[in-house]
């Protein structure tokens, strides 16, 4: 189909022609055009954020809950420069999005026009790709291409600049399978001959584990689901990352826990003994080695992983499969079974003996009291209530509180849990809620927040109110910044240096200003009652959750030290990070 | 249990490893880059070794297919080998790219640059440059009487050692267009 239209018609029937319903975003000058043209259809919804970054995050949330791509639609200027922290986000997570912004007119640019910046410059670093559209008959081609690349391969924020004078002008309109998708084409099928090496690997290994990361969850369902099987079939135990959660169940009897800085003692300590490390999808983070000399030392590795710039990144590995998860599992499964479905019983049994052993130091036991909500009481509470709702989603904010959050909560699916992994941006998980009803309005969506994280995008309550959005925002208020509070007790010796603030607002009373409802609870024997009464409102809520002001969050590996050197508690933090650990984040 | 039959691993550095990353030897590779003569493509490519703590010793690009709007840029960096294989592989990812070659592994290349050098002087001096740039074959594509400005071209080590030379006979500037390669044979 190629018909002319103007630009800013052109930006809506390609979104249309790419299966769009939904796009976030907020006007300004450079985006009338496109804003005009919204105004004129039913087809695509628009929602009204209060912040261009809260736009962005929403965008994630929608993106994550879905598997499909987030749209964002901003204004030149200011409005992209909100948008950047979070399309990095997004670049750090491997989520797919669409972002198009406003441009000064073509003949202006450079010209240090009102309201111009460089947008293509300033997110080239922080996008897959980007694009700076000048040509009318080439825009409605870069768009589609833009959907090709965010979704393709390793997944990622792509940027569109539109001039506004390219939204007036006549061009050429061409659907998605005229447009093409240029030569970007990321292999998916991985090398067989590694993969039959790994599978030999797999028959003799006596201590393998499978490691495994948000790579999976992007893979998409397929690719869940061939894990599930590989995991089931052969008996190992398997632990995830942060951003992989989810994807192997909560409640499935190989599951270790999350590994990593605040992972499970017995998924770490799997980690450093194995003799085989199977990853899956995830990229050898620093949160996740620990000192790299002394990660997990005596075990082959293998890396399933799309992005060839991940493998040997940080570990050297000696099994690099590049591919897409789904395909590589599908393979590696083929092969394990025409082989014989052979795997060392013997050894596995000791093995697990081993992790059974490490399970009993109950790493997550915390101290309870009948007199405060203990975090980890208010969160193993929230599983409890909620626990049975497979529409539950759950997003967080960047603290202890997320760290609690993954390891008291059980994910029994993908897809059903957001947060900022990579880049650790607070104000996150806010937006990402409204981003995950405006695509589920079923759902039960739940933000478990921090004070402090959930006052940095607090506007979109602004938005909620206005979509009639049930989100639930179950702030966990300890009135503090309880993670740089918790590394300055650990790493400066207990000088709070501007950890927690003096003035936080009454969040009831925020909560009504909003239109919304406001629970405040302080006391551990009102807990379950207000929160069945925060489930029940059939609307937005926010839960000031008041709990234990200065408590850590356990376990923990502390910076520049190994696996198997984890703190299980306060009592083990007295001069736990040297002065070489101090330097690092 | 047998043993697994592969060689094991060893770790490399991250910004998180407190070892001396420098502990490995340095190499120098050229790397041949095909990428869509789009713009800003250059500007990605500089920006993934600024960004990433990469060293670009020379960097050349040009259009080399008109029609196809295809331009090859080549670069010369020094690196670990880790490093090494981190930069082909983060250049492989850049959207617009659409080959990377790394033409110091993959057998025999030629290397070749042209510079420019002006050098002033009279008498003994300037005949001794003259001299000189006959034996490296230069060609002076400008003189007056008090000046000569030669054109070099040859490898990068020829045109240092060419410098070299010229300093001491009246040097004063020069331009160098870095570095342009290719695979010998077919
Ligand atoms: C935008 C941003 N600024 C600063 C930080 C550094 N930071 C990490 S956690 C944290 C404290 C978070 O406090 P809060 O949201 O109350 O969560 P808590 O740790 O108390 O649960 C800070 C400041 C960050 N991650 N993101
Ligand atoms: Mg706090």
């Amino acid at each position: 189909m190629t018909q002319p239209m103007t630009g800013a018609k052109m930006v809506v029937q390609a979104l249309k022609d790419q299966g769009v319903d939904v796009i976030f975003g907020y006007p300004g000058g450079a985006v009338l055009p496109i804003y005009d043209e919204l105004y004129q259809q039913t087809d695509i919804q628009h929602i009204l954020v209060r912040h261009e970054q809260g736009a962005v995050h929403a965008a994630e949330g929608y993106a994550r809950s879905t598997g499909k791509p987030g749209v964002v639609l901003v204004t030149s200027g200011p409005g992209a420069t909100n948008a950047v922290t979070g399309i990095t986000d997004a670049l750090m997570d491997s989520i797919p999005l669409v972002v198009l912004s406003g441009q000064v007119p073509t003949f202006l640019i450079g010209n240090d026009a009102f309201q111009e910046a460089d947008t293509v410059g300033i997110t080239r670093p922080c996008t897959k790709h980007n694009w700076l559209v000048k040509d009318p008959d080439k825009l409605a081609e870069t768009i589609h291409q833009g959907f090709h690349v965010a979704t393709s391969g390793r997944p990622g924020p792509v940027l569109i600049d539109i001039p506004k004078d390219v939204q007036f002008a006549e061009g050429t309109y061409v659907g998605p399978v005229k447009a093409g998708h240029g030569h970007y084409h990321p292999k998916v099928k991985g090398d067989r001959e590694t993969i039959t090496r790994l599978v030999e690997a797999m028959e003799t290994a006596e201590r393998p584990i499978f490691y495994t990361g948000g790579g999976v969850i992007n893979s998409g369902d397929a690719a869940t689901q061939l894990l599930r099987e590989l995991v089931e079939a052969t008996g190992f135990p398997i632990t995830s990352t942060l951003m992989g959660l989810g994807a192997y169940p909560a409640s499935g009897k190989n599951w270790l826990g999350m590994l990593g800085m605040h992972g499970l003692y017995e998924a770490n300590l799997a980690m450093h003994d194995c003799d085989l490390m199977i990853c899956v999808g995830a990229r050898f983070d620093d949160r996740i080695t620990g000192r790299v000399a002394d990660f997990s030392p005596n075990s082959i590795k293998a890396h399933i992983d799309i992005d060839a710039s991940s493998i040997n990144k940080t570990i050297h590995v000696d099994l690099p499969i590049i591919g897409d998860v789904a395909h590589v599992l599908e393979d590696l499964l083929r092969i394990w079974k025409s082989r014989g479905r052979k795997v060392n019983k013997e050894a596995l049994k000791p093995w697990w003996a081993q992790i059974d052993e490490w399970k009993t130091v109950d790493c997550l036991r915390y101290t309870p009291s009948a007199q405060t909500i203990k975090p980890q009481y208010a969160l193993q509470r929230l599983e409890a209530l909620t626990r049975h709702r497979k529409d539950r989603f759950i997003c967080t904010e960047v603290g202890q509180h997320q760290m609690w959050a993954a390891q008291f909560l059980g994910f029994e699916a993908p897809n059903h849990w957001m947060t900022s992994g990579g880049l650790g941006t607070m104000g996150y998980g806010m937006p990402a809620s409204v981003g995950v009803q405006v695509a589920h309005p079923e759902a039960l969506v739940i933000n478990v927040a921090g004070e402090g994280s959930w006052l940095m995008n607090m506007q979109e309550m602004g938005t909620a109110v206005q979509y009639r959005l049930p989100v639930k925002q179950f702030i966990l208020n300890n009135e503090r910044l309880g993670m740089v509070r918790q590394w300055q007790s650990l790493l400066h010796g207990g000088r709070y240096s501007h950890s927690w603030s003096e003035a936080l607002p009454d969040f009831v009373k925020l909560a009504e200003a909003f239109g919304a409802k406001g629970i405040q609870c302080s006391d551990p024997a009102d807990l379950d009652d207000a929160i069945a009464e925060m489930l029940a409102y059939d609307g937005p809520v926010i839960f000031d959750c008041l709990v234990e002001k200065h408590e850590n969050c356990f376990p923990m590996i502390p910076s520049g030290r190994a696996h198997n050197d984890m703190l299980l508690g306060d009592a083990d933090t007295e001069g736990a990070i040297g002065t070489k650990g101090a330097v690092l984040v | 249990m047998a043993p697994l039959n592969i060689q094991q691993g060893t770790s490399r550095h991250s910004a998180y490893d407190l070892r001396d990353p420098n502990a490995e030897a340095s190499e120098r590779h050229t790397l041949a880059v095909t990428v869509d003569n789009e713009a800003g493509v250059l500007a990605r490519v500089i920006g993934l070794f600024s960004g990433r703590g990469y060293n670009i010793d020379s960097l050349t690009v040009a259009e080399v297919d008109h029609a196809g709007h295809k331009s090859r840029i080549t670069i010369v960096t020094t690196g670990t080998p880790a490093v090494i294989e981190q930069i082909k592989a983060q250049l492989g990812r850049i959207v617009p790219v659409y080959e990377v070659h790394d033409l110091t592994v993959e057998g025999p290349s030629v290397e070749r640059e042209l510079a420019l050098f002006k050098v002033t002087g009279t008498g003994e001096k300037r005949v001794e440059a003259l001299r000189l740039a006959d034996i490296f074959r230069a060609n002076v594509v400008d003189s007056t009487l008090e000046s000569f400005v030669f054109e070099i071209t040859g490898t990068p080590q020829k045109i240092d050692a060419f410098g070299e030379l010229m300093r001491p006979l009246g040097l004063c500037e020069m331009a160098r267009t870095g570095v342009a390669a290719l695979a010998r044979g077919n």
